[in-house]
């Protein structure tokens, strides 16, 4: 495996923010973002539900055009998905079209964009491949578990050959020991890949297990509290990592910096 | 439970009719009444008819005109759909006008298209796609906006193009209901049918039961009557298979998911 390890990943910037805001109305949801996402990075967003996070990833992955500043992918400024950035929605029952088979789901978007049948079909194979998924290509998503299906997903991401993933929420709808599972699975992807990853979650152990750097948001309008190096030591580990001293302070230190700008209802009546 | 053998399959689906048949037949077997003749007549009369010396004078041209009607309703139900359903807006200001026209009875229209067309194949043809294309139409147009907001984001970061969005994405969501405005639209299709042939020149069904009341021959009006109800029959049976094929999947999911888990 030629894993591309952070220590000695490129400084070259994939994903910029650049003093992003968003105003539904006059209700402000995201004031003056700034931060990057280097090539080969797994930046993990956290934040508490109504933090404005999703609101973040559709500027972010030209869904939604930020009503202040500016987001740049590989240098260019975004207008429309970026081709070279794939979306990994956090409800894979909605995502995935039941009336296509597994490998008709994740060869759709190279359908359209012109790759030749068995071009497509090869790269839809070695996707499925990458997550385990090799058997069920013929298969219909609602025969297989909530999991398997979330890794169609990320199949479907891989196979139009991204440099960066932008997930929401991936795993926020199956089980425990799939989420772990899935945890992993990601992290081997991006190490096998060399991909740049951006994962949106209110899970703060999971942001701290995955990520090179966490980004918190909070506030209202939510603001990037702090952006976090995780020094942990890779490949991560579920049990060994997560028994580390360094993890459990990485934790807190989020979980602080989430309650301290997260007020309780009683104290934001007072202000 | 689920999974009946054929043969209990088919007994359940006989029957009733079988009974109602032998109620018929033993209620009616000494019948005086000119109106109400005997089911035995009745059924030599059958035989000597519909197996199968009028299929082709009478079955096929009736057969013909509802196939060509239906499939332009479809064809026009969809397309109309399509563009309805997507364009929220259009949809919006014509809404009103596509209610009134659908609680129009299309037979109302009779005698006008009578004077547009004349009394041929041509009136007779466009009845039935005035009194189908309504549940297609309207259908398609529900099942195009119920397309999951999810989907319209995933079609839009993977930029699946705009034919292949309406092709595996757009159609395929509002298919099931499609179905079931098509299924619908066919059985009033043939009521539009016989109708218009009722009032138009010679050749099928409609026409020849009215004709064998006109001349007294009720045994034979009779035979028509259940030739038809034997033709929509066999015809949405025809169109439950076709849509059990097309739609697979979705009564697969369905079945899937009353199953509880895999």
């Amino acid at each position: 495996m030629t894993a591309l390890q952070p220590e000695i990943r490129s400084t070259e910037v994939v994903l910029e923010a650049k003093g992003l805001g968003h105003a539904y109305g006059s209700h402000t949801v995201l004031r003056g973002l700034d931060f990057t996402v280097g090539k080969g990075e797994f930046l993990c967003i956290v934040g508490p539900s109504g933090a404005g996070k999703t609101t973040l990833l559709q500027c972010l992955t030209g869904l939604r055009a930020p009503a202040e500043g500016q987001v740049f992918f590989e240098g260019a400024p975004v207008k429309g998905t970026p081709r070279g950035l794939s979306v990994v929605f956090q409800d894979y029952s909605r995502s995935l079209m039941p009336w296509l088979k597994v490998i008709d789901n994740v060869t759709l978007p190279l359908r359209s964009a012109g790759v030749p049948k068995a071009e497509r079909q090869e790269v839809a194979m070695q996707a499925l491949s990458e997550v385990g998924l090799a058997d069920s290509t013929q298969s219909y998503p609602w025969q297989l578990s909530g999991g398997m299906q979330q890794r169609v997903a990320i199949a479907r991401a891989l196979a139009f050959r991204p440099t960066a993933i932008v997930m929401d929420e991936p795993f926020a709808s199956v089980d425990a020991q799939t989420r772990a599972d899935l945890e992993d699975l990601v992290l081997h992807v991006r190490h096998h890949l060399g991909i740049t990853v951006l994962l949106v979650t209110h899970d703060i152990d999971e942001a701290v297990y995955l990520a090179d750097t966490v980004l918190v948001l909070s506030g209202k309008p939510a603001g990037v509290a702090a952006l976090i190096p995780v020094n942990l030591p890779t490949p991560r580990d579920q049990l060994a990592t997560k028994a580390l001293p360094a993890f459990a302070d990485l934790r807190a230190q989020v979980y602080t910096l989430i309650r301290r700008t997260a007020a309780p209802p009683e104290l934001k009546l007072a202000q | 439970m689920r999974v009946k053998s054929w043969h209990s399959k088919i007994f359940w689906e006989i029957w009733a009719p079988v009974l109602l048949v032998a109620i018929w037949w033993f209620a009616s077997a000494d019948s005086a009444s000119f109106y109400f003749p005997a089911l035995s007549t009745i059924a030599v009369e059958f035989k000597r008819l519909w197996l199968f010396a009028q299929v082709p004078t009478e079955i096929w041209p009736s057969l013909q005109r509802l196939l060509i009607g239906f499939v332009l309703a479809v064809v026009a139900g969809i397309s109309l759909g399509l563009i309805l359903g997507l364009q929220t807006r259009l949809e919006r200001a014509l809404r009103p006008l596509i209610e009134f026209l659908r609680a129009t009875p299309g037979v109302a229209l009779l005698p006008i298209m009578m004077l547009l067309f004349g009394i041929g194949t041509t009136m007779k043809v466009s009845i039935i796609v005035l009194v189908t294309v309504w549940p297609i139409l309207l259908n398609t147009i529900d099942g195009v906006r119920s397309t999951d907001p999810v989907l319209r984001d995933v079609a839009t970061t993977y930029h699946v193009s705009f034919a292949h969005r309406i092709r595996y994405i757009v159609l395929p969501n509002a298919a099931p209901q499609i179905f079931a405005g098509a299924r619908t639209a066919l059985a009033i299709g043939m009521v539009a049918m016989v109708i218009s042939e009722m009032v138009g020149t010679p050749g099928g069904i409609g026409y020849f039961i009215l004709n064998a009341q006109r001349a007294f021959d009720i045994p034979a009006m009779w035979t028509g009557i259940i030739a038809l109800g034997i033709l929509g029959y066999l015809l949405n049976k025809l169109f439950g298979v076709l849509e059990r094929r097309i739609l697979a999947w979705h009564y697969g999911m369905m079945a899937h998911q009353q199953g509880g888990g895999a």
